[in-house]
């Protein structure tokens, strides 16, 4: 368990539009996704998933459609909006900025030589 | 979709969830059976790793962001079934609430009417009220009603200001049905349009019609449309015979036009009038003037335009106009002094709804108490202090708007009996509607309310030790609730004080006022306006000898003691100051002081029953010609001669010796030849305070023939009966019609009746306040009984430990009473001291009002201890009657 992470405050919202931008995906399947790509790291907690969808559905940052999947199954679909996609890129701009900036940061040795 | 498209979408947006949260499940169940897993065992850890499926549910809701909306709902869904499974407690705070509500909406609805809302015109708020103002004021101030020529040349030259002017007048309809004497208004042409009020029918007069020697034309009122031609449209058109003069109508006013609160019949140009004295702007009879700013135009540039045209006439006309100018004043109801009336009662209805507000507001709290095993348990089950407090609320806004309900139901019902029973006609009683404005304060009064009593419950409710509260089972009492209860009681005991002793001083007053002389004998004397026939008016030299057939014929009515005519009746509307001298040099006019002047005929003295003091009154001899005499009454016999004899003395009183030099020069003496008591000519109460109190009576054989017309229209007719006065009413009026049927008697009143018109108000005051103070009396008894029933209550365990310890029933009830009476003593101290501030504001406010004394404190708190203390005797007697057996085992 030591080798994954909590997710820092705020950041599974970005992580959820970042999913959902690549295509409309049910809730089952975006907690999948995140798990996979992260290679496990990112542990979602599933609880905390649905009301995050909810929250972003009622901000208007996504959609929602009942369609059936694959299986044939009658399951609740997510796409991003167009405030959703503006929303993502604003984030995910800052969240490279502070993570650049973090890891020069962390990149200074001790003496100030590597 | 919107937040109240999800409130309504709730149920199937929870089904949505639902669907949704199960699609992740089995979504979840069937990867890890296809990974190897047991079917049971892979469901149970799908579950698992989802977290429990009503707590993310429950964050889901939260989500939505209707969340306040859906507790609120559930929080109003759980106040109805508390009040449901309780209806005694329901029954009795809806109805104090009601009936505080509900009398306090009945006298905003009136305050409304009357005070708050705007005039019935046109754009009301841009209406003005022009008046003409002198540099230095005299005895009667420094504002006068405009001359006629100075309004003329007003309106001519200002760019600012639409303006109209107005006389009222009056006069007898004789063409057409019986002679009726009606009221009337003399108006400039544009008088309608400046108010922006439409005729009903026809025009209003054209601009030609308004000057001398036009065709006669007349507008008549909705209300005459309807008497005198029954609604027929071709009135229009038709002939008016008004004060002798054949009128074509040209047009009908709508239903219920006013100016300045009176309500004519029948409207007149202004320039038709003949009368000279209009045309001076000296000495001159006076027009009221209403204008409309022009738009975009402001009230201060308007006055700024009327200050540069006043300076220009007081240069073109010195004599008259020197220091003179004209004011504009935004247009105000002319409400009188009932103003302050009103907001007196409101401000004993406001206690009277405080009480109501404590009274429940103890209630609440004491289940609030009993609740708080509920309250605590909620607690323990995760609800927030906050959310308590919420529902807390709640409950009490909802009881609160309950009520607010009832007592709008109770005001639409109380307002007309209570317009009813104002004294005299309230002014703009045709204004007083319960409207929307009045829905709007009683809600926000009950919600206020609500907020006041929900408060003292809900700042209690979080249950800082639910362990502690949780175990003892809510039957310890906190200090701080015995505290608030007491101090309900303190509240509530002394505002009830305020208006016992608001109405105990009343009530004194006005017996103290009922007491006094009037200063003649009110019984069996009828009074009436009387007016001449137009011919009669239009003939000086006829005057006089109709005056004397009047007297004559009124004598022989059957009924009739004696009969005299007179100017001005007293306690009745309407008086005529006049400066007078006791030296010949005579100094500054305005400086001098005034008595009341009434003309009179012989018999007067004894229709009135006035006593005579000294010398002699009027006789026949005292006619144009002989010597001028007045009598005077003590008040003046002290105030100008001291302890001299007045007989015989002399008077410079310009007003009657020469009514038409200007100024003071050269003016003849009068001579005293009587003094006759003094009549209380302001009424009961408002005699003492008055200005001017002196009084002199002169001969009407003496007022001289240049103003005997002018006179005569003022000039009623007073008789002494040997029959209740209202019943030779309809005799006296066949009697008294004239040789061409068009005399007609108008304005009847008896003397008795103005007497006791005069403390009307007083009487009016004193019964409400009455009955607000049974009112505080009656609910602060509920309340004290409420909170020591409450309180014993509590203390039943406590109790049975004192009885099985030996304390005997007595000795219980005792410690009961002494706890309530405590709590009475201090409200009773602080009340008293809160009426005595509320009895200067009386004192201020109501005429003759009487301090308050030592004995309306020994009447009032008497009774008040009285009633309290049976309050508290009921749960006093329950608590002596403790079975300490069972209230031991409850422990």
């Amino acid at each position: 368990m030591s080798t994954k992470s909590d997710l820092p405050q705020g950041t599974l919202d970005l992580l959820i539009l970042q999913v959902v931008a690549l295509g409309s995906v049910h809730g089952y399947a975006i907690a999948q996704r995140l798990q996979q790509v992260s290679r496990d790291v990112v542990q979602v907690p599933q609880g905390s998933l649905y009301p995050a969808l909810h929250r972003l559905e009622n901000r208007g940052l996504l959609a929602a459609d009942w369609n059936e999947t694959e299986t044939g199954r009658e399951a609740k679909f997510y796409r991003l909006t167009r405030k959703g996609r503006a929303q993502l890129e604003t984030e995910a701009a800052s969240w490279k900025r502070l993570t650049e900036a973090v890891g020069l940061i962390l990149r200074m040795s001790p003496e100030g030589a590597e | 979709m919107n937040w109240w498209q999800r409130l309504w979408r709730r149920k199937q947006m929870d089904q949505q969830l639902e669907k949704e949260l199960q699609f992740h499940l089995e979504q979840h169940a069937n990867e890890l059976i296809a990974r190897g897993h047991d079917p049971e065992e892979a469901r149970r850890l799908a579950r698992l790793s989802l977290g429990g499926p009503e707590q993310v549910k429950e964050q889901c809701r939260d989500a939505r962001g209707t969340r306040w909306l859906e507790d609120l709902f559930q929080d109003i869904r759980y106040a109805l079934r508390m009040l449901a499974k309780n209806p005694g407690f329901a029954v009795v705070a809806l109805l104090t609430l009601a009936l505080g509500t509900g009398v306090t909406a009945v006298m905003f609805t009136v305050v409304n009417g009357v005070l708050l809302k705007p005039l019935p015109y046109h754009e009301p708020h841009r209406l003005v009220a022009l008046q003409e103002k002198t540099e230095s004021a005299n005895q009667f101030g420094n504002l006068w009603a405009f001359a006629y020529p100075n309004f003329l040349d007003c309106r001519h030259d200002s760019q600012s200001l639409t303006m109209a002017a107005w006389r009222n007048s009056g006069g007898i309809i004789s063409a057409s049905g019986a002679a009726e004497y009606v009221d009337a208004a003399e108006t400039s042409s544009e008088l309608f349009s400046v108010l922006g009020v439409p005729l009903l029918k026809g025009r209003a007069f054209l601009p030609e019609e308004d000057r001398l020697g036009a065709a006669p034309v007349a507008i008549i009122s909705y209300e005459l449309w309807q008497r005198r031609f029954a609604g027929d449209p071709a009135a229009v058109g038709s002939t008016l015979v008004f004060d002798g003069t054949a009128r074509t109508i040209v047009g009908i006013a709508p239903s219920g036009f006013r100016i300045n609160e009176d309500q004519m019949d029948v409207f007149t140009p202004l320039g038709q009038n003949p009368s000279p004295a209009l045309q001076r702007r000296d000495r001159h009879p006076g027009v009221g003037v209403l204008a409309r700013l022009r738009p975009g135009v402001a009230l201060s540039q308007a006055q700024t335009e009327l200050a540069v045209i006043g300076r220009r006439l007081a240069q073109q006309f010195p004599q008259s106009n020197a220091g003179r100018g004209f004011v504009a004043d935004p247009l105000r109801p002319d409400v009188g002094d009932v103003g302050s009336t009103l907001w007196l009662l409101l401000g004993a209805v406001s206690l009277v709804l405080l009480i109501a507000c404590v009274n429940v507001a103890s209630l609440l709290l004491a289940r609030a108490v009993s609740r708080e095993r509920e309250l605590a348990m909620r607690v323990a089950l995760g609800a927030s202090r906050g959310r308590l407090v919420r529902q807390c609320l709640t409950e009490s806004a909802v009881l609160a708007l309950a009520g607010g309900a009832l007592g709008i139901f109770l005001a639409q019902l109380g307002v007309r009996p209570f317009v009813m029973l104002w004294p005299g006609s309230l002014p703009r009683a045709e204004e007083i509607h319960l409207d929307w404005h009045v829905i709007l304060f009683a809600i926000a009064i009950s919600l206020v309310c609500g907020v006041l009593f929900g408060l003292a419950p809900a700042v209690r409710a979080p249950a800082r030790d639910v362990d502690h509260t949780l175990r003892s089972g809510g039957r310890t009492m906190a200090g701080s609730s015995r505290r608030l209860h007491s101090a309900f009681v303190v509240s509530e005991v002394a505002l009830a004080v305020v208006l016992l002793v608001s109405a105990g001083m009343l009530g004194r007053t006005l017996l103290q006022l009922s007491a006094l002389n009037p200063g003649l004998d009110f019984h069996n004397v009828l009074i009436s306006r009387l007016a001449l026939s137009p011919a009669t008016l239009s003939n000086v030299p006829q005057i006089r000898p109709a005056w004397n057939d009047v007297l004559d014929r009124a004598r022989h009515a059957p009924g009739v003691r004696s009969a005299a005519i007179v100017d001005t009746v007293p306690l009745r509307e309407g008086n005529n100051q006049v400066a007078f001298w006791t030296t010949p040099s005579v100094v500054s006019p305005d400086t001098a002081p005034l008595a009341l002047a009434t003309s009179v005929t012989p018999d007067y003295l004894d229709v009135m029953g006035i006593p005579l003091l000294k010398g002699r009154f009027f006789d026949d001899h005292d006619r144009v010609g002989n010597e001028l005499v007045v009598v005077i009454d003590d008040v003046l016999a002290k105030q100008a001669f001291g302890a001299n004899d007045p007989i015989g003395q002399r008077l410079w009183i310009p007003a009657i010796s020469s009514p038409f030099s200007s100024g003071s020069d050269g003016t003849d003496p009068v001579r005293v030849v009587g003094v006759v008591g003094h009549v209380r000519h302001w009424g009961l109460a408002g005699d003492d305070q008055a200005q001017v109190r002196a009084q002199f009576y002169y001969s009407f054989a003496q007022v001289p023939d240049a103003l005997l017309a002018r006179w005569s229209e003022l000039m009623s007719i007073a008789v002494r009966t040997n029959a209740p006065p209202l019943s030779i009413v309809q005799s006296l009026r066949q009697e008294l019609r004239g040789a061409s049927n068009d005399q007609a008697l108008y304005g009847v009143e008896t003397m008795e009746g103005l007497v006791s018109a005069s403390l009307a108000r007083q009487r009016f005051l004193l019964l409400l306040f009455g009955v607000f103070a049974g009112l505080a009396l009656l609910l602060a008894c509920i309340g004290i009984y409420g909170v020591l029933a409450y309180l014993t209550g509590q203390r039943v365990p406590e109790i049975g430990v004192r009885i099985a310890l030996g304390a005997r029933p007595i000795d219980v009830m005792w410690m009961v009473l002494r706890q309530g009476l405590g709590m009475i003593l201090a409200g009773i101290a602080v009340g008293a001291l809160a009426a005595f501030a509320a009895g200067r504001v009386l004192q201020h406010l109501v005429e003759g009002m009487r301090p308050a004394g030592i004995s309306t404190f020994v009447v009032a708190i008497p009774l008040l201890i009285a009633a309290a203390l049976f309050a508290s005797f009921v749960p006093a007697r329950r608590a002596s009657r403790v079975d300490p057996m069972t209230a031991l085992r409850q422990e």
